[in-house]
C-alpha cells in the first residue's frame, strides 16, 4: 500500500503544482469558497453575539417580576401597591436598609445612529441606587452617577459608540423633557449596555406614571430559588403577577433572534450551491487540462483509484484555501464588530460579532463539503478516462 | 506455442462502430512477437498500427480473438489487472514524449518506480541508471521545457526502461524530431534491443526508421505483409 500512497502523493503534487495553467479558474472556485464561508461565519458570529449578550444580561441571583401575560418589560405595569407586597415577601435578600427591591419603568426614546445617520429606539430605564447596585458587573466608566430627583442620566457603553449626541456634558432632549448625561456605564457587554439609565422616581413624574413601574428585580435569597415568591403570588390574588430569574428572561429574548442562525444557515447554503456550480466547472476543466498526463500516467500502470484521488485532493485544496481565507476574513472584519439590532422590546441592543474556534470549524466543514462534492463527479471522470487518450497524436 | 514467443495473438478482430455503420479495422488477425524481437510495424495512416499497438499494450481491447503473453491471456483482464500488468510488462515511448511538465527529468523518469515496492534511495540509483543509459546525468534536475525534443524522448526512453519491463512500445517514437536526433534516438532504441534484450515494437512511417528494427511488417486493410529486413 506504500505504493498506492506514494502513487496519490505524485499525483497530487502534479495536480497542485500544474494549478498556475489554470490559474483564473483556480482562483475564481478559491474566492467562491472563501465568500460562502464568510457569510456563513459572520451570521453565526452575529447570532452567537447576539445570544452573548442576552445571556451575560441576566443574573440567576434575580428575579424579574411582571405582569401577568407581559412578554417583555415594555407591556407590564406594576402598582405601588403590588412593589409593597413583594418586598414583603419572604425569599427575597435583606441588608439594613430593607429587602433589595428595584422598582423599574422602561420607557423608548429617540436616538440618531451614526452608522444610518437615522432615528431608532434606545431604552430609557429609570431604577434607584439598589437597582444598579444589583447590577454586579456594572461599572462607571466615566463621570459619576445621576444625582436622585434630577434629570441627570448616564448611558450605556454602547449607546455611546452606536449613538451621536450622548457624550458626558451633552444635553439631550426627549420631547419636551431635557436631560443631562453624566456619566458612562458598562456592564461587561451584556444588554444593559444598550439602554441609559436615570433615576425612576424623574421618569415616572415626567411621563406621568404616578406612583406604578413597570417591573420589579428583586435580589433573591438563595439564588436561583422562586419558590417563595411563586408561593406570595399565589396566596396573594392582588398579585396577578409572573415571577422568573432575570437570566431565564434575557435568554428567552436572545431566542427570539435565533432566526439569525437560520437565516445564515440558508443563506450560505443557497449561496454555497453557486460556489459549487463555479467549483464543478473548474474541476472538469481541470480533469480537461489534464487529460493527457491522466493517461499518461494510467498507461505507465497507474491506478484509476489515484487519478481519483489526485483531481479530488486538488478539489480539496482549492476549497480549503477558500474556506482559510473566508474564515480570515470573516475573523478580520467581523470578530468584534459592532451591530445592533431590536432586542426583545424594539430597542436598539448593542452587541459585539463573536467568532469563536466552533464557529470557525463549521465554516471549514462548509469549505470541505464544497470541495467534496465538486471534486468527487470530476474526480469520477478522471477515473474512467480512456487511457488511449495519451496516444491521440493531438499534442 | 513456441518458449520464445512473447507475445501471440489469435484470430483477433477490432471494429469501431460509428453511429449505424460499424468500421472493421481487422478481421482475424494473427500474429507472433519472439522475445528479444525488435519488430517495425508500417502500413498507411488509418490502417490500425496505433490500434494495433494499444491492443498489445492493454490499453485497448479487442472485438474478438485472444491475445497471450507470456504464456497467459491478457485480453479479458480486468481494468485493475491490466493496470497492474502494464506496470509490471509494458514500457510507453509515445511520439509527444508525454513527460509530466510539472515534473523534472528525474522524476519523471521515477514515476514507473513508485508501483514498486522500491525505497526512496533504491528508486535514486535506478533513475541514475536509466537516465545515464540515455546519456541524460547532468539534466537530471531540468524541466521538461528546457530541454530540446530529442532530449525530451531521451528522457521518455529512460522513463520506459527503468522498471526494467520486457517490452517496449512505441508509438511514432521519432515523427516529431529531426533526422540527426531520430537517429539517435532509433540506435539507442537498437542499444536497448541487442545489449538489454529488450523486446520492441514500434509503429512508425519512416521507412529510415524501420531499418533499426529487426523485422518490418506493413499493415494494410486489416493484413500484415512481412518483410525481413538485415539490420
Ligand atoms: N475510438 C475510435 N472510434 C472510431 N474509430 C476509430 C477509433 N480509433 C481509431 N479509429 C479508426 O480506426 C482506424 C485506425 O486508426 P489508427 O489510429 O489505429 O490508425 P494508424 O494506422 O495509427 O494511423 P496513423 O498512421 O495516422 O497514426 C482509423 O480509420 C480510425 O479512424
Ligand atoms: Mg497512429
Amino acid at each position: 500500500m506504500g505504493s498506492l500512497f506514494s502513487q496519490i502523493a505524485t499525483v497530487t503534487v502534479m495536480n497542485v503544482r500544474s494549478l498556475p495553467r489554470r490559474l483564473w479558474m483556480s482562483l475564481a472556485m478559491v474566492l467562491a469558497s472563501a465568500v460562502v464561508v464568510a457569510i456563513l461565519l459572520a451570521f453565526l458570529a452575529m447570532a452567537r453575539g447576539f445570544e452573548r449578550t442576552m445571556d451575560g444580561a441576566g443574573s440567576e441571583g434575580t428575579a424579574i417580576l411582571m405582569r401577568e401575560g407581559a412578554a417583555s418589560e415594555i407591556n407590564s405595569v406594576i402598582s405601588r401597591e403590588q412593589v409593597n407586597l413583594v418586598e414583603a415577601s419572604p425569599g427575597i435578600a435583606r441588608d439594613a436598609e430593607g429587602p433589595l427591591v428595584s422598582p423599574e419603568l422602561y420607557v423608548i426614546v429617540d436616538g440618531i445612529k451614526k452608522s444610518t445617520d437615522s432615528e431608532a429606539n434606545i431604552a430609557l430605564r429609570g431604577l434607584n441606587a439598589r437597582g444598579m447596585a444589583m447590577r454586579e458587573n456594572m461599572q462607571l466608566l466615566e463621570g459619576r452617577l445621576f444625582t436622585p430627583g434630577t434629570n441627570e442620566m448616564i448611558v450605556g457603553a454602547g449607546v455611546l459608540r452606536e449613538f451621536d449626541g450622548f457624550a458626558v456634558g451633552d444635553e439631550v432632549r426627549f420631547g419636551k423633557n431635557v436631560w443631562r448625561v453624566v456619566g458612562v456605564f458598562s456592564t461587561s457587554g451584556s444588554a444593559f449596555e444598550s439602554e441609559l439609565w436615570a433615576d425612576v422616581k424623574v421618569i415616572q413624574s415626567l411621563y406621568d406614571r404616578g406612583s406604578s413601574v413597570q417591573t420589579v428585580r428583586a435580589k433573591l435569597e438563595n439564588p436561583g430559588d422562586l419558590a417563595p415568591l411563586e408561593k406570595t403570588i399565589e396566596q396573594e390574588p392582588r398579585l396577578n403577577l409572573e415571577v422568573q430569574t432575570e437570566q431565564a428572561y434575557f435568554a428567552g429574548q436572545g431566542k427570539q433572534l435565533q432566526y439569525m442562525a437560520i437565516f445564515g444557515r440558508v443563506i450560505s447554503f443557497v449561496m454555497a450551491l453557486g460556489a459549487l456550480a463555479g467549483a464543478l466547472n473548474t474541476m472538469y476543466t481541470s480533469v480537461a487540462d489534464r487529460a493527457r498526463e491522466i493517461a499518461t500516467l494510467r498507461a505507465l500502470g497507474f491506478s484509476s483509484f489515484s487519478a481519483f484521488c489526485g483531481t479530488l485532493a486538488e478539489a480539496l485544496v482549492l476549497a480549503i484555501a477558500g474556506g482559510l481565507l473566508g474564515s480570515l476574513a470573516a475573523f478580520l472584519f467581523f470578530d468584534g464588530l459592532n451591530a445592533s439590532t431590536f432586542g426583545g422590546s424594539f430597542t436598539q441592543v448593542v452587541f459585539r460579532f463573536e467568532m469563536s474556534p466552533d464557529l470557525l470549524l463549521q465554516g471549514a466543514w462548509l469549505a470541505l463539503v464544497i470541495g467534496f462534492v465538486s471534486g468527487f463527479f470530476p474526480a469520477w471522470r478522471a477515473a474512467r478516462l480512456p487511457v488511449i487518450v495519451a496516444f491521440r497524436n493531438a499534442a | 506455442m513456441s518458449e520464445d514467443v512473447l507475445f501471440q495473438l489469435n484470430g483477433v478482430s477490432k471494429h469501431f462502430v460509428r453511429g449505424k455503420e460499424e468500421i472493421s479495422i481487422f478481421d482475424n488477425l494473427d500474429m507472433s512477437i519472439e522475445r528479444g524481437d525488435f519488430l517495425a510495424i508500417m502500413g498507411p495512416s488509418g490502417s490500425g498500427k496505433t490500434t494495433l499497438l494499444n491492443m498489445l499494450g492493454g490499453v485497448d481491447q479487442p472485438s474478438g480473438g485472444e491475445i497471450h503473453f507470456d504464456g497467459s491471456r491478457v485480453d479479458n483482464l480486468r481494468e485493475s489487472e491490466l493496470t497492474r500488468w502494464r506496470a509490471h510488462n509494458i514500457g510507453f515511448i509515445f511520439q509527444f514524449y508525454n513527460l509530466m511538465p510539472m515534473l523534472n527529468a528525474a522524476r519523471n523518469v521515477e514515476l514507473p518506480l513508485l508501483l514498486t515496492k522500491l525505497s526512496r534511495a533504491q528508486r535514486r540509483v535506478s533513475v541514475e541508471t536509466a537516465l545515464a543509459l540515455v546519456g541524460l546525468n547532468d539534466r537530471a534536475r531540468h524541466m521538461p521545457n528546457q530541454l530540446s525534443g530529442g532530449q525530451q524522448q531521451r528522457v521518455a526512453i529512460a522513463r520506459a526502461i527503468v522498471s526494467d519491463p520486457n517490452l517496449i512500445l512505441c508509438d511514432e517514437p521519432t515523427g516529431d524530431l529531426d533526422r540527426k536526433t531520430a537517429d539517435e534516438i532509433l540506435e539507442m532504441l537498437q542499444l536497448l534491443n541487442r545489449e538489454h534484450g529488450k523486446t520492441i515494437v514500434m509503429v512508425t512511417h519512416d521507412p529510415e526508421a524501420a531499418r533499426y528494427a529487426k523485422r518490418t511488417v506493413h499493415l494494410d486493410k486489416g493484413r500484415f505483409e512481412q518483410r525481413e529486413v538485415a539490420a
